[in-house]
């Protein structure tokens, strides 16, 4: 290796100068104070969100969490009917997503299909979840709410000794909000469980297939439990996902402020009563509850999604 | 195998019926999932189709109930590509400098590990909540004498919500480009902007590219953050203080409106902005096909 004559006039300035140096250290610390920022961004959110949550807070403390009454007009607010159907509709949507989420990335990760089919398949599943959520929600009221008006139905007459079908539907309820919910966080599920799936070494599959297990069995008894943390994962950001999903459940969920424990009533969310209150809340205390809920959505969907991303993590995987 | 010399028993009946079952479970199941997707694209063409006419991108909203105009949403265009376009030139310039910050410098040290945790939550705050922030940031401020909704507010939710996605997915494309090209490009004597700006992201240019249209796909559907930052309006943009429309928030006004010819627009507006959203997105698709 020929070394390069010191003398060399060509040599640009800036190798003399020694300037290399502090243009590298001010272009390093530049980009890390922008970096920094984006951590200040996050705080900055809770922190104004907290601020303004204040004059509810101090009002109705802990308590907001168990009061059930609202009333706009006499300043009177509670958390429950909100919180309840928030968890509601996404336990329905984990209920539909989870079977259907699992065996999806189980097609499309095993070899049940030519691969053409298989990445053409994940392709559209994925699609579903491109769709801005107002379009899957002007779908839910033309075309799921009147198709699942006569099932709503038959399940109230054939069931109503249950009390989540006792009462009769009217269209929209917590049952179309959680089918919604599912149709959304189905590609969340499918994609990382495939994901992690994937990641699983082929050897473990060989190994189980040649002792004589069939496909299904080696799914079942080695891919599954092998994968089952980092499905769990996936689960996980997926609940993160309906619990913050605001437009397609605010447009078939019926918009009820009343505790129901029948599926089949309307209900209301977190995010339906921000949606819909907010454009005109005027009073400081009304803004101020509904800034408490956003901040509870707020801190709720951190602590998910902050196990859902160690747990997915473990596996390597981003989202 | 030899016919005579069976070296295997045949599957007994109920391990024969579990795999056939579990199959056959499978594929319906697969089925179930693709046919929300199949129903909502053949609603929106069979709904939206018939009234995407010229004027829909020229006119204004008619006032409810009047049939006489053909009703438009021309200013809900404009209202979206403004809003996010300002989105964009916010998000674009921050979001790529982190992330040259996350893949050049920082790499595994402990201020990108946080930041990138950060930024990995921030992407998955509900969007209803950076609306809240906005809100809060924004229309409960008074800004230049005006306090209210605004094209502003709706714009800064946009930003927050496209800042993560950027980020996270320049670092990616940032960390595509060899090594052997860093290592020329500083033999020759560059010294680290020049590495990064005329080397590195050059290289990764049409990964970005890619990130950055999901992005932009990403935020041009957003509704939540803006029913309560841009609000509404039936009119052309005013300015960036004054509310604005949006294709999105119309859909959603239009979606439960007693008049049918508004409801009529909403399909209408939905297959324009699905086709936005999906043209975006698979343009974002083949620029990375092609490398």
């Amino acid at each position: 290796m020929a070394t390069i004559p010191s003398q060399s006039r060509n040599i640009p300035e800036s190798i003399e100068g020694g300037n290399t140096a502090w243009i590298d250290l001010g272009f390093t610390w530049g980009l890390r104070i922008l970096s920094l920022s984006a951590i200040a961004l996050l705080l900055w959110m809770g922190w104004i969100i907290f601020n303004a949550a204040l004059p509810a807070i101090r009002q109705f403390g802990w308590g907001f969490l168990m009061r059930q009454e609202w009333d706009v007009n006499q300043l009177q607010f509670g958390a429950q009917t909100y919180l309840y159907g928030t968890i509601v509709t996404s336990a329905i949507a984990l209920l539909f997503a989870v079977p259907i989420g699992i065996m999806v990335a189980i097609v499309t990760s095993e070899k049940f299909l030519p691969g053409w089919l298989r990445s053409t398949l994940g392709f559209l599943i994925e699609l579903i979840a491109s769709i801005p959520s107002v379009i899957i929600g002007l779908w839910g009221i033309f075309v799921l709410i009147p198709l699942m008006k006569p099932i709503q139905s038959e399940l109230h007459q054939q069931l109503s000794w249950i009390p989540l079908f006792g009462t009769d539907t009217f269209g929209p309820s917590m049952l179309v909000a959680g089918t919604i919910l599912a149709v959304m966080i189905l590609p969340t599920i499918a994609a990382i469980s495939r994901d992690v799936m994937l990641a699983i070494p082929q050897d473990l599959r060989t190994a189980s297939l040649s002792l004589g297990a069939t496909r299904w069995e080696m799914i079942t008894t080695v891919l599954i439990p092998a994968s089952l943390s980092g499905i769990i994962g996936a689960i996980m950001l997926a609940l993160g996902r309906a619990l913050g999903e605001t437009m397609a459940v605010t447009m078939v969920i019926g918009n009820s402020d009343q505790i129901s424990l029948s599926l089949l009533d309307a209900g209301n969310t977190i995010p339906s009563i921000l949606a819909n209150q907010f454009p005109e809340a005027l009073d400081e205390l009304h803004i101020g509850t509904l800034m408490y809920l956003a901040l509870m959505l707020f801190a709720l969907t951190l602590v998910i999604n902050m196990i859902a991303n160690s747990i997915v993590k473990t596996f390597g995987l981003k989202q | 195998m030899n016919a005579e010399q069976p070296l295997t028993k045949p599957l007994s009946l109920d391990r024969r019926i579990f795999s056939h079952a579990m199959s056959a479970i499978a594929v319906l199941f697969t089925a179930l999932a693709l046919l929300p997707l199949l129903s909502v694209l053949l609603e929106i063409l069979r709904q939206g189709l018939p009234n995407l006419k010229w004027e829909v991108f020229t006119n204004l909203p008619a006032p409810a109930g009047d049939t006489s105009v053909v009703s438009g949403f021309a200013n809900a265009i404009q209202g979206t590509v403004l809003m996010v376009s300002i989105a964009t030139a916010f998000s674009i310039p921050f979001g790529i400098a982190i992330a040259i910050y996350l893949a050049e410098i920082g790499k595994s040290g402990a201020i990108a590990q946080t930041v990138r945790f950060v930024l990995s939550i921030l992407s998955a705050v509900p969007s209803i909540v950076v609306g809240v922030f906005a809100y809060a940031v924004i229309v409960l401020a008074t800004i230049f004498g005006y306090r209210g909704f605004s094209a502003l507010a709706g714009a800064f939710a946009l930003a927050v919500i496209m800042l993560p996605i950027v980020v996270l997915s320049t670092e990616e494309a940032l960390k595509l480009v060899p090594n052997h090209q860093r290592l020329a490009s500083a033999a020759l004597g560059a010294n680290s902007i020049q590495t990064v700006f005329k080397i590195v992201l050059t290289t990764a240019l049409p990964s970005i590219t890619t990130g950055v249209l999901l992005a932009i796909a990403r935020a041009s559907g957003e509704t939540a953050p803006l029913i309560f930052t841009a609000l509404f309006s039936q009119s052309w943009v005013e300015g960036l203080l004054n509310p604005a429309p949006s294709l999105s928030v119309m859909i959603y006004n239009y979606s439960s409106s007693a008049f049918p010819e508004q409801t009529q627009l909403a399909w209408t507006a939905s297959l324009v902005l699905l086709g936005l959203v999906t043209v975006t997105n698979l343009l974002s698709r083949l620029i990375t096909r092609k490398r």
